[in-house]
């Protein structure tokens, strides 16, 4: 049987492995998805605990954080597709108009 | 029992292999159909937590909506190849200091984090598993004002996403100006 602690690990991992993306990649597309692989070790973290404490509020908080990422995706992607159009790059490093 | 940890086993290794290729790969429509294995291994593990409600959801809107929508944008813009740019800031022996640094001050975060929750697995037996139609219960009378404000947050979201996105509007400033 597989106890909290795998699942914490588990999610400790997964998220490290996000933040590594986030940091790592020079592409807008592959940031935001590695921003999904983060927030899904949080979910794993909140159905887990919500199935070892017994209550289903982790299961409840999760539907929340998928409808929030389906609205951070939908404006991401946006403000992807409108930055391309300005500077023909995903490279985040060329987004410097803003820069004082 | 033992055959529920092979099982851990199998999803957890199938989710961490995908998630660490999609951070790998140069190619953005392979990074983003990884991610969605990541998903499929990460709902069998809901599955295993007794929230297979949680799991379909999972796979029908994560992996189903919102990565069809990346992989949209993805051959929408024609992403190409990320070029191997070497960027000095990333290079720097400072940089790599101070990020040794925080991960060994996250591992040593989490290993201290990890021995104290012991004490929490110890309650395992008869735990109750909660079905579709208590969940669905518990999201509408007490959550009942975060759902509508979430429906809300998506209306902003979708007006804002046709605002920024929109061609039309790139179209009326470079004219007026």
């Amino acid at each position: 049987m597989a106890e909290l602690t795998h699942y914490l690990i588990l999610s400790g991992v997964l998220f490290t492995i996000g933040t590594a993306g986030v940091l790592l990649r020079r592409n807008v597309i592959t940031v935001l998805l590695s921003i999904e692989v983060m927030l899904n070790a949080v979910n794993l973290t909140f159905i887990a605990f919500g199935h070892f404490l017994g209550s289903p509020d982790g299961q409840i908080i999760v539907f929340f954080v998928i409808t929030v990422a389906a609205a951070e995706a939908a404006v991401g992607l946006a403000l992807v597709i409108a930055l391309f159009r300005h500077v023909e790059t995903l490279n985040p490093d060329a987004f410097r108009q803003l820069r004082g | 029992m033992a055959f529920n940890l092979i099982l851990f086993y199998l999803f957890a290794a199938i989710a961490v292999v995908t998630a660490l290729l999609v951070v790998v790969q140069s190619n953005p429509v392979y990074s983003v159909l990884l991610l969605i294995g990541s998903f499929m291994g990460l709902a069998g593990l809901y599955v295993l937590l007794d929230a297979p409600f949680v799991a379909v959801i999972q796979i029908i809107v994560y992996a189903g909506a919102i990565m069809v929508l990346f992989l949209f944008v993805v051959m929408l813009l024609n992403a190409p190849r990320e070029a191997a740019v070497r960027s000095r800031l990333l290079e720097s022996a400072g940089t790599r200091v101070i990020g040794a640094i925080l991960a060994l001050a996250f591992a040593a975060e989490m290993a201290w984090a990890l021995t104290r929750s012991r004490t929490l697995a110890m309650s395992a037996a008869g735990r109750p598993s909660f079905s579709v139609p208590q969940i669905g219960q518990r999201l509408f009378q007490e959550y009942a004002f975060a759902f509508e404000a979430t429906s809300i947050l998506i209306l902003v979201a979708m007006v804002g996403a046709v605002t920024l996105a929109g061609r039309h509007l790139v179209k009326d400033r470079r004219s007026g100006s």
